[in-house]
């Protein structure tokens, strides 16, 4: 039960969405955009919301897009977990959606949603920060095209994604994701990495490790420079992360670093067959 | 199991109450609407520990709808169970993050909720009290300044003035200076892990109504109707009899809906809008932690035995954390104590048992009441005593196992018939796991390591002396039966078992038998309430009485139609006939309704069969001692648990879960099993994943099932279950209890599987791969 | 309150092959309109976060948590609750199988292992697990219920 009470709307186009966006700000009404709205009816439930309208972007044709040509795989933003799961368009990106949550939440938690909502994980942000992949962003200026990196996607106000767009080549080399939870599988990931290998460089991103999940350039230069020994390249890689290691009801720092090491040990057995 | 000539018992008679659930056609109590019905929202604690220093409910008043807002001077009197020291709505202070500090009345819910969250309460911290073993500290803070105030409703509780300690039972057997000259080697244990939850599923319910005589109608999830009914008529001062508390199916309860809660404020918000009806419903975080919870446990235990292994001593120390309040851990301390040394014959025994107040939510029954947890104590205890010997952990408790001829903890004599045989479900369970002394430790190709763990338990079922319950048996024009008794339906399958024991004695079919699966109070004879795994043995002998109560009716009855004595007579299959002529003979339909004549005079009317039956001959533990009956019988088990772990990053799997339980006599087979799987994933569930975690101001950081991990079904062992029949001599056909032993043993099983695997003393739960790392790695306590 | 009236509206919803009308706040959930509303009670509010399955209702045949879709969200879209699944399979399966104790998560279940059947009339253990871990059961300890599934495939492959 919502406590509060919103106005709803679900626009067919991208600027009509853009549009009511500016009049109900305008109208000092606090406006949000709802894909899957999951999070939103969570957080309304628990009085940490309390928007004044949400305006759903399911009927934007653009937004359910889920398509593959020969240069690009083009995902909208309102695609389900689900349905990137079941098809084979990006096997890194199958793998980790299909990580999330449960199988019924799944189906209706979005991409778009996942990327942008408020919950500290966001997987499935970690298969586009490796693969350059862009993000069409929709917005009172029109739409731009941004690439996806280091902590995600900024969005600036009244915009939202439109969709995402990731370079067939990335489809085809090899990847690994590598998620540990508390004790069961479902539940919000103690660790969760997800690495891909181009050019004999591995590149890899994270998850659940610090407050927000990032890719950082010195920490795959680290891991990559063979020169150090693979427990060597993991400690230096652990003392690059860009913050402090999460400590919470989940799992104590402590642990999360070990599970780390973990974690990178095996992405380093499996790309470079090294034991 | 041996083969007698019964017809429905022993039988897999499918569950009444399954079509219905399984067409979702099964009204709980939150299904049903009402219009006009008010809907109530509480204004819960974030603090765990705070004196209230104000309550600014005027911004709530403002929310349209709102028709009453009530605060703790309502009613600013304790309630409880066992030791009355709850207000329904929090007096002055706040003892526990999450106790309801208010309560919103509404036209609609979500105006209720709105109004809630706009209670502004403004806190004063007190220092917080976050273990039970910091409670017991002699500077510790105190939770309840007026215990000796406070009024002890059931006798044998023992609180302790000034003090946290709201129970203390005592358990002095034998000579404990004997028993250690006698012990040629001794081990000591520790054990801990913080308070869980039942989380059935149905959250917690209650609607209530006032009407304009004063009969007070109650509406609710429960496992105790006429519980209710007890306990709002003493504190409320309201005559039982106008009390009506109806309850249909339950949606779960593992012992979490055996005490009243919701009713109490349920009832004030009726009482404040003039006795319309108020429905409060739980979130799903509320009935996490502001309804009470698993409790938590503290335990030392100290084994003394000779070096071939035979037990001499046992020194024990329980401290439960009842959290803020008592409710039933009073009773829940002094149940463990009860029986603190597990199935095993030990002639020198001492236990303290402590029921101690944390700032915890506050505890009450959960399915084994006290059992899964000091079972995990005691058997931590033994698998340490059969290292320290270098003996087989099954020969150790083989050798050990009680029997006929030894008494309990309370010392009660054992005999054939009030315990089962522990030493046959030890035997079976060896074959079932397939546990070999040699090879329970093995590596397997891929560097994992598969080890079994054993544990036994036991359980009696620590009711009230007087526990009772009836029954009532009508009869339909077609000859069929109706079966009414309060027993509720939590989804055990206490209705068919009912059902079947009924049709076996009038030797009917059971598709004639019509159970009455809601209780109403006002209707249905009194039963004390439907835990303890009690039912059987109290209900099913009711209505073995009812049923020889029909039996007599009909055969007066017969007589007369027959031209014979009643003792000539013989009952089956829907007829009454003579015993040496069965041809000869008058359908039950002609007779349990009035036999007419054919020139239309009618004799005998209605036939009612009634029923009841007591628990008899307990009583209280003496204060001193602990002398005293806790209860008619001894459940017994014994149960086993493979894991396969993987030593590289702590991590493991539970593949095999047995159990093999003395039943006395298996009535329905299938739903037996059931039970068994289900108490062994309970067991687990806990074990392996559940538990509140607490930050250092004592708030619970998972109150939610996203973060409170429960078992998934990809997570499930193969369940192996099997059973021993030694027969309860005044059981119904020799059944004893069973719904909550499943349960009992899983958590010592598991840890004793998983501590031979990682060579380190599991010794906390939930055994999570971050403690088992910790405690492997040796990185010091973890809680 | 008509300052508040676009925090509302009428809307019609396809439920179980039949339209349905009501007023509705945006912010009610499908739950709370289906129960409240509708009388569709076999829904049942486990734990109105998306965590336990309890609430479970096909959406256009997808599994959905009605607890985490709004009532206004559903329209246009073929709704099936417990009370319209006319192909009694899957429930004389949790009958016959007694994967069925106090009932709380069957409605659930059952409709979550419908669509896995309709969907992947070949299912494997592994998917099967994944689609069954998105129900909580309090009671049964699950093994009864992966037979329903079970059995249910067996059967309706050797109809075939």
């Amino acid at each position: 039960m919502i406590p509060i009470d919103f106005e709803y709307y679900r626009p067919s186009t991208i600027i009509k969405a853009v549009q009511l966006y500016q009049d109900l700000t305008g109208n000092q009404k606090q406006t949000i955009f709802y894909g899957g709205g999951t999070e939103i009816i969570s957080r309304a439930r628990m009085n940490e919301i309390s928007p004044n309208a949400v305006i759903d972007l399911k009927n934007i044709p653009e937004c359910n897009v889920l398509k593959k040509d020969t240069e690009t795989i083009t995902i909208g933003a309102t695609v389900s977990l689900t349905q990137i799961a079941d098809s084979a368009v990006f096997p890194l990106l199958t793998n980790v959606a299909r990580s999330i949550a449960f199988r019924t939440a799944r189906n209706k938690i979005t991409i778009g949603g996942n990327l942008t909502g408020d919950i500290i994980y966001r997987e499935a942000l970690l298969p586009f920060l490796l693969t350059e992949s862009e993000a069409v962003i929709a917005g009172r200026e029109g739409t731009r095209q941004v690439v996806i990196s280091g902590n995600g996607i900024k969005l600036n106000e009244g915009e939202f994604i439109v969709q995402l767009v990731t370079n067939n080549k990335f489809a085809q080399y090899r990847h690994i994701n590598h998620k540990t939870t508390k004790q069961s599988k479902v539940n919000y990931p103690i660790v969760s990495i997800a690495s891909i290998l181009v050019d004999d460089q591995i590149r890899v991103a994270f998850s659940g490790v610090c407050a927000y999940p990032f890719r950082l350039n010195q920490i795959e230069e680290a891991l990559n420079d063979v020169t150090n020994s693979p427990g060597k390249r993991i400690q230096a890689a652990i003392d690059l992360l860009p913050a402090p290691i999460l400590h919470d009801a989940q799992a104590s720092s402590e642990y999360r670093e070990f599970v780390l090491k973990q974690a990178l040990q095996q992405l380093l057995d499996n790309f470079e067959g090294v034991s | 199991m041996k083969t007698e000539s019964y017809t429905v018992i022993g039988k897999s008679v499918p569950r009444v109450d399954m079509p219905d659930k399984a067409f979702g056609r099964t009204k709980y109590t939150n299904d049903v609407t009402i219009p006009g019905v008010l809907h109530a929202k509480l204004h819960t604690s974030t603090r765990a520990h705070a004196v209230i220093k104000s309550i600014n409910l005027a911004k709530a008043w403002e929310v349209p709808g709102v028709r009453a807002i009530l605060t703790g001077d309502a009613f600013p009197f304790p309630v409880g169970p066992m030791l009355a020291d709850r207000p329904p709505l929090a007096v002055n202070k706040v003892r526990y993050c999450g106790e309801p500090i208010a309560v919103v009345v509404a036209d609609n819910i979500h105006q209720a909720k709105k109004a809630a969250t706009l209670i502004d309460v403004e806190y004063e911290d007190l220092p917080v009290v976050n273990s039970p073993a910091e409670a017991m500290k002699s500077n510790a803070q105190l939770i309840h300044e007026n215990l000796s105030n406070y009024k002890v409703q059931v006798k044998g509780v023992y609180p302790t003035p000034n003090t946290n300690i709201a129970n203390l039972t005592k358990i002095r057997k034998g000579n404990m200076q004997t028993g250690w000259e006698a012990s040629d080697i001794t081990i000591e244990s520790r054990v801990s892990f913080t308070p869980a939850d039942h989380a059935a599923l149905e959250t917690r319910c209650a609607r209530v109504e006032i009407l304009s005589n004063g009969r007070v109608m109650v509406y609710s999830s429960t496992q105790g109707p006429f519980y209710v009914r007890k306990l709002l008529s003493e504190f409320f001062h309201i005559d039982a009899g106008m009390i009506s508390v109806q309850t249909p199916l339950v949606g779960g309860a593992f012992g979490g809906k055996g005490t009243v809660q919701l009713e109490f404020i349920a009832y004030l918000a009726s009482r404040a809008v003039g006795g319309k009806m108020v429905k409060i419903e739980n979130s799903r975080e509320e009935d996490l932690i502001m309804s009470p919870v698993h409790i938590g446990l503290d335990a030392s235990v100290k084994l003394g035995a000779t070096k071939d292994g035979k037990l001499k001593a046992a020194e024990i120390k329980f401290l439960f954390d009842s959290g803020a309040y008592s409710d039933t851990g009073a009773g829940i301390s002094k149940a463990a104590a009860s029986d603190c040394t597990g199935p095993y014959a030990i002639e020198n025994v001492h236990c303290d048992s402590y029921c101690v107040y944390t700032n915890h939510p506050y505890a009450t029954s959960f399915r084994g009441f006290g059992h899964p947890e000091l079972t995990f104590a005691v058997e931590k205890a033994m698998d340490k005593l059969a290292a320290r010997l270098q003996v087989d952990p099954f020969e150790l408790r083989l050798l050990n196992a009680i029997g006929p001829g030894d008494t309990t903890p309370t010392q009660v004599n054992l005999n054939a018939s009030n315990i089962g045989d522990v030493s046959s479900c030890l035997t079976k369970i060896r074959n079932l796991i397939g546990w070999n002394p040699n090879k329970n430790v093995q590596t397997t190709r891929d560097g994992k390591i598969r080890t079994k763990g054993i544990s036994c338990f036991w359980k009696t079922s620590s009711t009230p002396p007087n526990a009772t319950a009836g029954a009532v048996l009508t009869f339909n024009t077609d000859g069929s039966i109706n079966l009414n008794c309060a027993a509720v339906e939590l989804g055990q399958g206490t209705k068919t078992v009912l059902g079947q024991i009924l049709a076996e004695k009038l030797k009917m079919d059971t598709k004639d038998i019509h159970v009455t699966l809601e209780v109403n109070t006002q209707y249905d004879p009194h039963q004390w309430k439907t835990v303890a795994s009690s039912t059987t043995m109290i209900a099913g002998r009711a209505v073995l009485a009812a049923a020889e109560d029909a039996i007599k009716q009909l055969k007066n009855v017969g007589s007369t139609v027959l031209k014979s004595s009643p003792e000539d007579l013989d009952i089956a299959k829907g007829r009454i006939f003579l015993k040496d002529s069965p041809e000869y003979g008058v359908k039950i339909t002609d007779v349990a309704v009035g036999y007419k004549y054919p020139n239309g005079n009618t004799v005998g009317g209605l036939v009612v069969g009634n029923g009841s039956y007591n628990v008899r001959h307990l009583t209280p533990l003496d204060p001193e001692t602990g002398f005293g009956k806790p209860g008619p019988q001894w459940g017994v088990g014994a149960q086993a648990v493979e894991v396969e772990y993987n030593p590289k990053d702590y991590t493991y799997k539970i593949v095999k879960a047995a159990t093999v339980l003395d039943a006395g006599k298996v009535i329905n087979p299938q739903a037996a099993i059931g039970q068994m799987r289900g108490g062994m994933y309970l067991g687990l569930s806990w074990a392996t994943r559940e538990s509140f975690t607490f930050d250092d101001k004592g708030i619970v950081l998972n109150p939610q099932l996203r973060t409170y991990d429960i078992l998934r079904a990809s997570e499930t062992p193969e369940y192996l279950v099997d059973f021993v029949e030694t027969p309860l001599v005044d059981g119904p056909y020799g059944a004893r209890g069973m719904g909550e032993y499943g349960v009992i043993g899983m958590a010592g099983a598991l840890a004793n599987s998983l501590s031979a695997a990682c060579a380190a003393d599991l010794n906390q739960l939930p055994l999570t791969p971050e403690l088992i790392w910790k405690l492997v790695e040796g990185k010091g306590d973890v809680q | 309150m008509i300052q508040n009236m676009q925090a509302g509206q009428l809307i019609s919803l396809a439920i179980n092959d039949q339209v349905k009308e009501a007023y509705v706040r945006n912010s009610d959930t499908l739950l709370y309109t289906l129960r409240e509303q509708f009388g569709l009670v076999g829904a049942k509010p486990g734990c109105n976060n998306g965590d336990c399955g309890s609430c479970t209702v096909l959406v256009d045949g997808i599994p959905i948590n009605s607890c985490h879709i709004l009532s206004v969200e559903a329209v246009g879209h073929k709704i099936t609750t417990i009370e319209g699944l006319t192909d009694s399979t899957i429930q004389q399966a949790f009958i016959g199988n007694w994967a069925i104790q106090c009932g709380y998560c069957t409605p659930g279940y059952i409709l979550n292992i419908y669509a896995l059947i309709q969907t992947y009339p070949d299912a494997d253990d592994a998917m099967i697990n994944e689609w069954l871990e998105s129900n909580i059961c309090r009671c049964t300890g699950y093994q009864e219920i992966k037979e329903a599934v079970k059995n249910t495939l067996i059967a309706r492959k050797i109809n075939e």
